[in-house]
């Protein structure tokens, strides 16, 4: 799934400036899952603006709404009353969702109140992890399904690096203490899988213009298309 | 033994008023102190336990300031992060969660989970620019009646040393605000709760 | 060996390829334009080492470039080795510095993936690791032999390279360790160099594994050495330096002695004795010593050693 993270408050106040009909709207998808930008999360910064408006004197209105899937325009509909009536939409959506608003209701000002930081999965109940980086040629089936692209600290086709310690990755800065090292996993599951000759070989350079170095991408199916 | 507990905070809180002003001068600006602020509390109070105990603090007949106002729930593990807030922004000078002691919740971990929402409300007022002492958690349990008023007591002298919550709405009733944000989690109140507070608080 | 045998013919490649024990040193230039710096270091090293290896932004910190680097320690009586990383450039972008190392008379390509951003002074920028170190060793390969960019368009005049490698022999995992200098020999890697070696007997397992697959045969193997200036240093990288494995004794050696003086004389003790012992290992084809600030102490480690003079070669 994707996910998100808050923006600091000061950065959307920012961004808000002094605009007085202000819309926080969030989606009820994948940032609802991950507990940043669902219609509770909208709720809750909605009511901080509110606080803030009204210790300032600004006289700002402040209203929440959240979209089912803020990325698809059928679900932007159901809200367009609201956000035509707004001057601002702070969006929680996600980056697709944030700019699907602004799209569908241009030239309405649009700003994000989270930053979208990754694919990541469940680890566990809040903690997610980073699994894919959507590079558009997945290497994983060589990889014993353990991503090196986002797994690695420097997307090593073939790792694991002279850093890699007690399977732990050379990067352990404070926010990112025991990250695991990807190669490692790779080599210990291959080893389980009797694949290590996977490993053995030298696997070529990426082909980092089919990620987003290729320019924004873009997918069609023809077969599905409307006709 | 009960009595003197609960005084204590209430008699040290007013002497260091007395004390810290010629003190205070020399650091940053305090607040002025209004004597007469009466701050509006709201606690939202597990019913299996500080409810329970201010219950039983009205029938020890015990003291304690009537600025508090109450609001059941089943279990603090219910109160979410939009329900303080709520609260603050409707006027609320101070809100509290009161639940039973840790590892002793009746749904196991409920009164953790409000522990750690308190907590990020804490980080949120302080985003806005609002005191963080504003918001706490207690933990206490049904038999804790003295431990209630003691509280109580604290928490007030806490509130009305930070003076009055910068949002002032006109005409908005922060209980009643913080009952609506609650929706059906909120329990009815039992029929007069405890003496002390009632005959002269906010009678509902 | 006539010289056209050779694949770069540089003086380390001469000199490993004629069975003689290398010595090669290491030189991080500075974070300023101050090119008196490397100068200085080229100076105090030439006649010492058969060749110097120049640092690439090491640990992810601005510095001189290693090209330019090399350049002036080349000018200075020393053969440069440079290094370079996958961190800061793409593949244009080390083809591009490759030709020009070659048109500057640079021969010597140590090939890295270099040490993560987050270590460095600038830990916002993009880490590019367009390439890994074993693509780029197998770029500048076929860039040498098959005179072919990475891409596959021929090129006139192909750069000539002796090509380095680095290898932890600590790293993990350490089964792993000897399979991955095979696939940097595969890729087309001439020399290895390791990372500093404390624990000998960690070492010596390794290379028997090295030994096994014959890949010392394959590939000459440089073993890495730092001195120890005092039991600071050494406790640093027991415990802060990632890929580091320093045992207690070590550690406990520098501790007895008091710091200055002593613990520097001390220093130079253990890694002369160091050098005596990874010598005697099959396999060994030289020492990599990395004095980084403190190369005013090689020219003793060497000479204690008995590694002087140090040979010429036609
Ligand atoms: S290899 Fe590419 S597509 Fe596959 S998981 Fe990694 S980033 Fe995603
Ligand atoms: S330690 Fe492992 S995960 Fe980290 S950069 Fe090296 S190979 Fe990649």
């Amino acid at each position: 799934m994707i996910t998100a993270e808050r923006k600091p408050f000061d950065e959307i106040l920012a961004l808000v400036g002094d605009k007085k009909k202000i819309l926080v709207a969030g989606c009820d998808t994948c940032v609802a899952i991950c507990l940043t930008g669902g219609e509770k999360e909208a709720e809750v910064l909605a009511s901080e603006l509110r606080i803030k408006a009204e210790q300032d004197g600004t006289g700002a209105e402040v209203e929440h709404t959240a979209a089912i899937r803020q990325c698809e325009w059928e679900y932007l509909d159901m809200i367009a009353d609201k956000v035509e009536a707004a001057d601002i939409v702070v969006s929680m959506a996600c980056g697709i969702g944030i700019q699907s608003m602004a799209e569908k209701f241009e030239p309405k000002l649009v700003v994000p109140a989270v930053d979208t930081n990754m694919l990541g999965m469940p680890q566990e109940h809040a903690l997610w992890l980073e699994r894919c980086g959507a590079c558009g040629d997945c290497v994983i089936g060589e990889t014993a399904g353990i991503c090196p692209v986002v797994r690695c600290s420097k997307s090593l086709m073939n790792g694991p690096c002279g850093g890699s310690h007690d399977g732990k990755c050379e990067v352990t800065t404070p926010e990112k203490e025991d990250i695991e090292c990807a190669w490692h996993l790779i080599w210990e599951r291959l080893k389980a899988q009797g694949r290590e000759e996977l490993m053995i070989k030298n696997r070529p350079p990426k082909k980092w213009n089919l990620s987003s170095s290729g320019g924004p991408r873009k997918m069609v199916r023809e077969e599905a298309k409307l006709v | 033994m009960a009595d003197a507990d609960v005084k204590a905070p209430a008699a040290e809180a007013a002497a260091e008023g007395g004390a810290a002003a010629p003190e205070a001068a020399d650091e940053a600006p305090k607040r002025v102190v209004d004597p007469d602020f009466e701050p509006e509390i709201i606690v939202f109070a597990c019913h299996y336990c500080a409810y329970a105990a201010a219950d039983l603090a009205g029938s020890m007949r015990l003291q304690y300031p009537t600025n508090i106002r109450m609001i059941k729930l089943p279990c603090t593990g219910k109160l979410e992060v939009i329900h303080l807030l709520k609260a603050i922004e409707a006027g609320a000078d101070g809100v509290y969660a009161a639940g039973c002691l840790e590892g002793e919740c009746h749904y196991l971990k409920g009164n953790l989970w409000a522990r750690k929402r308190v907590e990020h409300v804490k980080r949120l007022l302080e985003e806005v620019g609002i005191e963080p002492e504003r918001v706490e958690m207690y933990n206490m349990s049904s038999a804790m009646g003295a431990r209630f008023a003691e509280v109580a007591t604290e928490f007030t002298e806490r509130i009305k040393a930070l003076g009055p919550n910068p949002v002032r709405r006109e005409g908005v009733d922060a209980h009643a605000a913080a009952r609506e944000a609650l929706g059906g989690v909120a329990m009815p109140d039992d029929p007069v709760p405890s003496a002390a507070t009632s005959e002269e608080g906010h009678a509902e | 060996m006539t010289a056209t045998e050779y694949k770069a013919g540089t003086n380390l490649e001469k000199i490993l390829s004629e069975g003689k024990f290398a010595v090669t040193g290491e030189c991080g230039p500075p974070k300023s334009a101050d090119g008196s710096v490397i100068e200085n270091k080229a100076k105090m090293l030439a006649g010492y080492v058969d060749a110097v290896n120049i640092t690439d932004n090491q640990t992810a910190v601005v510095r001189i470039s290693s090209i330019a680097s090399g350049y002036t320690a080349m000018q200075n009586g020393v053969e440069p080795i440079v290094q370079m990383t996958c961190r800061d450039r793409n593949r244009l972008a080390m083809q591009a510095d490759l030709l020009g190392a070659h048109t500057l008379g640079i021969h010597n390509c140590l090939c890295l993936t270099g040490d993560h951003l987050s270590f460095g002074n600038h830990p916002e920028a993009r880490g590019v690791h367009d390439l890994d170190a074993i693509n780029l060793i197998e770029m500048l390969r076929r860039m040498r032999d098959e005179k072919k960019f990475d891409c596959g368009e021929e090129m006139d005049v192909a750069p000539k390279f002796y090509i380095g490698c680095a290898e932890n022999p600590f790293g993990d995992p350490f089964e792993f360790r000897a399979i991955r200098l095979k696939k940097k020999i595969l890729a087309g890697a001439d020399f290895m160099q390791t990372q500093c070696i404390f624990n000998i007997p960690k070492f010596k397992t390794w290379m028997e594994e090295v030994r096994a697959e014959g890949l010392h045969q394959e590939i000459k193997i440089l073993a890495g050495i730092t001195p120890l200036k005092g039991v600071g240093g050494a406790r640093y990288m027991k415990n802060f330096v990632p890929g580091m494995d320093v045992p207690d004794e070590i550690v406990d050696r520098m501790a007895g002695v008091e710091k200055g003086p002593a613990s520097h004389a001390e220093g130079k003790k253990l890694a002369v004795e160091m050098i005596k012992e990874l010598a005697e290992i099959e396999g060994v084809a030289g020492v990599h010593i990395m004095a980084v600030e403190w190369e005013e102490a090689v020219p003793d480690i060497v000479e204690a050693a008995g590694l002087l003079p140090r040979p010429t070669v036609a």
